[in-house]
């Protein structure tokens, strides 16, 4: 099952908290998307997924100047 | 996965704009992967009464006046230009303006992240505080003692 997460409204440290809230209430393997900006969510949000322990499966830019995030718990 | 970092923060300020800066510390470190304790003692203490307002907590005259002064969450004042009281409420304003997480929302974000929350005994014997006061989030009530030992190998932050 794949969740979406749409962090780009977010400031510090929610940018963060809300991924770390959502992955905790999904299962093992499970993936969730994250649409974030860039800048400080781009650099820190899939540096402290992968150091957690979750699989970052791409890191996308989108037509948007933002970027899409696949993590898997 | 490797041990955890470890940050303790000492929540001694009862002023709003140092408990966000707390707050925010905490919530991005225990986001981060990393063990947050977080110890309230004196001023620090008002913001987790469970009574938010101005109230009589307190065993003897003084304590309850110095409480009912002091008040709860509600009251915290901006360390500077706190204007009686209005500009918390302003800030908070902005806060939200600018999607900026206000302080009940990091406070409710910290309990979701399993920050460990202890009260200081020895302040709260001098305030007249008892655990019951104080919001369910209060893991324990410790000395200094319990508190270093629970931050063995912690960066200790002071606010």
């Amino acid at each position: 099952m794949k969740h979406f997460l749409d962090i780009t409204k977010e400031t510090c440290p929610m940018t963060f908290v809300k991924v770390k809230l959502q992955l905790a209430k999904m299962d093992a393997g499970e993936k969730l998307e994250v649409l974030l900006n860039k800048g400080e969510p781009l650099e820190n949000v899939p540096r402290s997924c992968e150091e957690q322990g979750f699989k970052v499966l791409s890191n996308e830019p989108t037509d948007n100047n933002k970027h899409l995030l696949l993590i898997q718990k | 996965m490797t041990d955890k970092k470890k940050i303790s923060i000492v929540c001694f300020s009862g002023e709003f704009d140092k408990l966000v800066a707390a707050y925010t510390i905490a919530t991005g470190a225990a986001a981060t992967n990393r063990e947050v304790t977080m110890f309230f003692t004196f001023w620090g203490l008002n913001a987790l009464k469970k009574k938010q307002g101005h109230a009589w907590l307190g065993k003897d005259l003084l304590s309850r006046i110095f409480n009912w002064l002091m008040g709860g969450r509600k009251n915290l004042p901006l360390s500077r230009l706190n204007f009686g009281g209005a500009s918390p409420k302003l800030m908070t304003g902005m806060m939200k303006k600018n999607n900026v997480a206000t302080l009940p929302e990091l406070m409710e974000a910290a309990a979701a992240l399993d920050i460990r929350m202890f009260a200081c005994e020895m302040s709260m014997h001098i305030l007249g505080v008892t655990k019951d006061d104080l919001i369910d989030d209060v893991k324990e009530v410790v000395g200094v003692a319990t508190f270093l030992n629970e931050s063995e190998d912690a960066h200790i932050i002071f606010i």
